[in-house]
């Protein structure tokens, strides 16, 4: 009984975890590409060319670590004008802009 | 800006006369056989570009604008009377931040792209008359007091140019350098009193004034020190008070251009210390100080906020609890409303403020993606930009009834031409 009820626990713990952990699905991905344009755009250019923010072109990604950019997106830059993100995108929505930017996706 | 005999302009002039009949026939306003008149014109008498004055309006600016189709790099020219679109104009490059000055005379709107372009429309014609790609990345401009000069902040490379308002011709290049040479992004860009124009250095944190009186010898005032990353900026609409928001740091930095010599003042300096801030997820715009007789309503960075100040002593008298993070708190010509629209993800609202209570007294739900407002020049009405919904809306300001909706792609900015005879719009 009390397995089942830690089965149970656990399962429901992990489930929004579970959802959010696969790659986004092609409309999240829409709605990320969006977010990408037109609010990230404000500060890193629709063209990802920068702005007050840095550019966000793959040239100017490639030498970056990628799980420093996936950080930057979750957690901000503090000192600097950019937010975290954490709360509104997932670890998983993270690492796929970062992905999707390095390919030049959308653009 | 019509000579020119290059078979280039020839080519561009008929393309832009093909795309403004498409146009005209798409609003119905033109019958098809007609609209084929100027296009037979053109064709037979290629060499006399005057063919075009055919499509140009004969009538008055003062109640036209043109909204920002931010995706699509164009422009609509709008009737603030008739509520309706009068042109579309393509070819401005990347507006994804874009904004624009008019002319004195109200013809021509400058329009300035992030992409560094700077393009002169003529808002008769429906046709841009001139562009010139000035920079890598830029930010925004401003028109000279007499009106003969246009300024355009850049962030890459960080620096303004001056440019002649008729030809677009370069007159100066400021480069944004500290002592090190390393240039700063500027920001705030505003013409002052005196042919001057002001603008701050994001990254080195400094105020700029040029004196524009002798073109050929601009002279750069330096005030150094004035606070961390300062994102905007403003000038009061006597033209008298400069005022840059800090992102770095609390309080906002002020210079009072009619005692220069007293340097930079921090104000407001005790606002937002020890308060936790929530993440901005769009930067406020200064643009246009919202003054209410002595009072002056501006963002609060951080905070679902609007701050009240005495414009006396730069004294808050009040906070006005909003919906979120304000990105425009503008003033209703008159000041008796102040509107505001807010920050993603929050962007789907506007909400009203009355000055004499300071209390809220509307809220609206335009749709998602709400980025600008402009008021009709006396402000019976304002225009919304509606980004997701794809349309610009107009309310009644008294009702606030919805009165109409113009379809337009992706619109950001609208800029009316009222704001040709107001200084630092």
């Amino acid at each position: 009984m009390i397995r089942l009820f830690a089965m149970l626990f656990a399962l429901l713990a992990a489930c929004p975890a579970a959802a959010m952990a696969g790659p986004p699905d092609a409309e999240r991905q829409a709605q990320l590409l969006y977010l990408l344009k037109h609010d990230c755009g404000s500060c890193h250019g629709m063209t990802r060319k920068g702005g007050l923010g840095p550019a966000l072109l793959p040239e100017n990604l490639r030498d970056r670590p990628q799980e420093l950019l996936v950080n930057t997106i979750l957690d901000g830059r503090p000192g600097t004008p950019m937010p975290p993100w954490r709360g509104e995108l997932s670890a998983a929505d993270a690492q796929w802009l970062v992905e999707a930017l390095n390919r030049g996706e959308g653009l | 800006m019509l000579s020119g005999n290059g078979r280039g302009k020839g080519v561009r002039r008929l393309f832009l006369i093909l795309s403004k009949v498409a146009h005209l026939r798409a609003l119905k306003k033109v019958s098809a056989p007609f609209s084929f008149f100027p296009l037979l014109f053109l064709v037979l008498f290629s060499g006399v570009y005057h063919s075009a004055d055919a499509e140009c309006l004969t009538r008055g600016t003062g109640d036209l604008g043109i909204v920002i189709e931010r995706a699509s790099g164009s422009v609509q020219v709008v009737d603030t009377t008739a509520r309706s679109s009068l042109f579309r104009i393509e070819g401005l490059g990347d507006l994804s931040h874009a904004s624009a000055v008019f002319s004195r005379d109200a013809r021509y709107a400058y329009v300035f792209g992030r992409d560094g372009g700077l393009s002169k429309i003529d808002l008769l014609c429906g046709s841009l008359v001139r562009r010139v790609m000035q920079a890598g990345n830029s930010i925004g401009g401003a028109i000279s007091q007499d009106g003969s000069l246009v300024a355009v902040s850049n962030y890459t490379p960080g620096g303004v140019k001056i440019f002649a308002a008729d030809s677009l011709e370069q007159v100066a290049d400021l480069p944004a350098a500290d002592e090190e040479g390393r240039l700063s992004k500027v920001v705030g860009l505003v013409d002052a009193p005196g042919q001057r124009f002001v603008y701050t250095l994001y990254d080195a944190g400094e105020i700029r004034s040029v004196d524009m009186r002798d073109p050929a010898k601009p002279e750069v005032q330096r005030y150094p020190d004035i606070g961390r990353l300062p994102y905007d900026a403003l000038i009061t609409p006597d033209g008298r008070y400069y005022i840059a928001g800090l992102f770095g740091e609390d309080g906002l930095a002020m210079l009072d251009l009619w005692q220069p010599q007293e340097g930079v003042q921090r104000i407001l300096d005790h606002y937002g210390k020890g308060e936790e801030k929530l993440p901005v997820y769009k930067m406020p715009h200064l643009e246009g100080w919202a003054m209410a007789g002595r009072l002056a309503f501006l963002p609060a960075v951080g905070h679902h906020e609007v701050l009240a100040v005495d414009s006396d002593d730069w004294k808050e008298v009040g906070r006005i609890a909003v919906y979120g993070q304000p990105v425009f708190v503008v003033a209703q010509p008159g000041g008796h409303q102040v509107w505001v629209n807010f920050a993603h993800p929050l962007n789907d609202t506007v909400q009203v403020i009355d000055t004499l209570s300071l209390q809220l007294i509307q809220t609206l739900k335009p749709g998602k993606g709400v980025l600008h407002m402009e008021f009709s020049p006396r402000g019976e009405t304002v225009w919304i930009s509606v980004r997701d919904a794809d349309v610009v809306q107009i309310y009644d300001t008294t009702s606030f009834r919805l009165l109409a909706e113009l379809p337009a792609e992706k619109p950001s900015g609208i800029f009316f031409t009222a704001r040709a005879h107001r200084t630092g719009l």
